[in-house]
């Protein structure tokens, strides 16, 4: 791994966790460096899910370190705290308000005060709606502005769901499997789309979809029951004899 | 955009309201019996009780209807607040019990017992009983709800819990140790604030009063759903997870909306006492929260007014039906009512017809959208 001058943004060291005696992490290491962005690909089982789960404050390691941003301990933190520090996650199934339209969805997730004794007299700024705007025509989603999310298509609820994480101005995005369901135009645009804000910030995909995991043409890292089984450009990985054999069976 | 709080419905629902609240005193007060117009004065204590259990139904359909939480023991947190207004009306009756003692409700000597509990202290002051009307139920809720919802008890858990604390209090109200009329209850009221509870122009001007609370409820949920804080709430009965991870603290957002509620429910309960005469540990029955909860359903959750009419016209049909020669199969009836209502009307009354009315401005909408494209497209072709 190149060493670089620049601090880690997520540094996860020997992570394990266990449910039940299954081992979901074992000795799971994994750094992401500012303004990279990873996919991690894996056999069902592997971890990914729960890795996420770890790094978002949903579940605590049994053992091992996970720092964000170099002073952050997140195993200490829940997932209310550690979203507001600059985590956003996007879940395999896409999970909006829907009975909240578009629009108020994106200002919901809108970085700013939380809490809940100031939300009664909370008065949304110009700003604010220009933000709000600005996202709409990131996600593609403009025309769609006073819509149910209730109501929007599969494919567009994904990426409402994205636009949500960008509304919330994260450092990190977590993103677990953008593209499963989507047409082939909407993940080629899902691909494009992910570039975008990568441009700005830290991303981790989660992926199955290999084309897709191509298409973003960034570092892989594969991970096999719990660990880091491979890490490198997809072509390198893809030759790498082990993961072959994890992929195909023994 | 979060919507007014005074929306054309609210103001409507206000309204009528107020012309309940001055009508209803008034046909009872300034109209002769034998007059066509006269309400008698049962009736109006009728109407009265009708009023305090929509407030009750407003503080359900609060924490249900927008922010998801079901509890089948709000009955509780009304009954607490019927018990501290229930103190205070048995201080009143001084030494005027059968007993004739000074300071010691007729209960009490019958058990006896010298001196009055600790839990009685003050309830001779109004004012004081105001306030433990709100506190005693705010403070359960609060306790209650922080240990529930910080350990992430949801759905039908929370449900069956609200079910066991409303259990847990009706078999402590009954004993007679615990101080508060064991299971006769607090009954045999003669005055509050110095006026006769019996008189019709008390009970004329207790029914105004629960109208205003009503009004006033119905307002405070009304700013608090048309708030950002309403918003949150709806975005956890949406979907709770995605909320926690945009960085909500969802068990903050609970832990309000249920105290405020059961706060609601207290004053409802407050109110019921002196109209109906009497409050004893039946009030804290499991089915009587679950009844409440089919008021709401039957209205519309998540829709406020719908709560109110809910609890007004199945309790209208409660008194109808067991005072004929249906009133055994009451109960039947209502369970009926309740499965019917979720097989085929599952959004209740108000929830169906605001459902309609937003399917037709989508409609709408949708024909201008329409509308717009076919003319811009000329315009473009030029």
């Amino acid at each position: 791994m190149e060493l670089r001058t620049t601090p880690t943004l997520l540094y996860l060291d020997a992570v394990s966790v266990s449910f039940d005696g299954f081992k979901a992490l074992n000795g799971l290491s994994l750094t992401i460096a500012p303004g990279e962005m990873r996919a991690i690909i894996g056999p069902n089982g592997a971890g990914k899910t729960t890795m996420m789960d770890v790094i978002t404050g949903k579940t605590r390691p049994d053992e091992g370190e996970v720092v964000f941003d170099g002073s952050h301990d997140l195993t200490t933190l829940d997932e209310a705290s550690i979203a507001v520090l600059g985590i956003g996650r996007k879940f395999q199934k896409p999970t909006v308000f829907d009975s909240h339209t578009v629009e108020d969805n994106l200002r919901l997730a809108l970085a700013g005060d939380r809490r809940a004794r100031t939300a009664v007299a909370w008065r949304e700024s110009a700003a604010a709606r220009e933000r709000i705007g600005a996202i709409l025509d990131t996600v593609r989603l403009k025309g769609a502005r006073q819509k149910l999310a209730g109501s929007l298509s599969h494919g567009q609820k994904q990426w409402l769901e994205i636009g949500m994480l960008l509304a919330q101005d994260p450092k990190l995005l977590l993103v677990d499997e953008p593209v499963a369901g989507m047409t082939d135009a909407e993940t080629h645009q899902t691909a494009e789309l992910l570039r975008t804000i990568n441009a700005e910030k830290t991303v981790v995909v989660v992926e199955h979809d290999m084309t897709f995991v191509r298409a973003l043409g960034v570092k892989v890292t594969v991970l096999h029951e719990g660990r880091v089984l491979a890490e490198g450009s997809i072509d390198q990985v893809s030759e790498n004899e082990r993961v072959v054999e994890v992929y195909l069976g023994r | 955009m979060t919507p007014r709080v005074l929306d054309p419905g609210t103001i409507a629902f206000l309204i009528i309201l107020a012309v309940a609240a001055i009508g209803v005193p008034l046909l009872n007060l300034a109209t002769q019996d034998s007059s066509a117009l006269h309400v008698p004065t049962y009736l109006m204590a009728l109407f009265g009780k009708y009023v305090c259990f929509a407030l009750l139904a407003l503080s359900i359909d609060l924490i249900w209807g927008f922010c998801g939480i079901l509890s089948l023991g709000h009955g509780a947190f009304f009954a607490l607040g019927g018990y501290a207004m229930g103190m205070y009306l048995m201080r009143q009756i001084g030494g005027r019990g059968v007993y004739g003692n000074p300071l010691l409700p007729d209960f009490m000597v019958f058990l006896n017992w010298k001196e009055l509990p600790l839990a009685w202290w003050g309830l001779s002051s109004f004012p004081y009983a105001v306030l433990m009307v709100l506190l005693v139920p705010g403070l359960l809720a609060l306790v209650f709800g922080w240990f529930a919802f910080r350990s992430r008890v949801t759905g039908v858990h929370f449900s069956i819990i609200t079910q066991a604390m409303t259990f847990a209090l009706l078999l402590a109200f009954f004993r007679n140790d615990f101080g508060f009329g064991g299971n006769n209850g607090l009954t045999d009221f003669k005055d509050i604030l110095g006026f006769n509870v019996q008189a019709d122009t008390t009970r004329a001007a207790l029914f105004a009063i629960s109208c205003v609370a009503l009004a006033l409820g119905y307002v405070v949920c009304r700013v608090l759903v048309s708030s950002k804080f309403g918003m949150v709430l709806i975005a956890i009965r949406d979907a709770e997870s995605r909320a926690r991870f945009l960085g909500y603290r969802v068990e903050s957002y609970k832990l309000a909306v249920f105290t405020i509620s059961a706060c609601m429910a207290g004053v409802a309960g407050a109110l019921y006492v002196p109209q109906v005469g009497i409050i004893n540990p039946g009030e804290f029955s499991p089915a009587n929260s679950i009844e409440a909860v089919i008021w709401v359903a039957v209205g519309g959750r998540g829709t406020l007014v719908g709560a109110v009419a809910g609890a007004i016209l199945v309790n209208y049909a409660k008194t109808t039906f067991t005072s004929g020669p249906l009133a055994p199969y009451w109960l039947f009836l209502l369970g009926g009512l309740f499965v019917g209502v979720t097989l085929w009307l599952p959004r209740g009354i108000f929830g169906t017809i605001a459902h309609w009315r937003a399917f037709r401005r989508s409609r709408l909408a949708e024909a201008d959208a329409s509308d717009a494209s076919a003319s811009a497209k000329p315009l473009a072709a030029e």
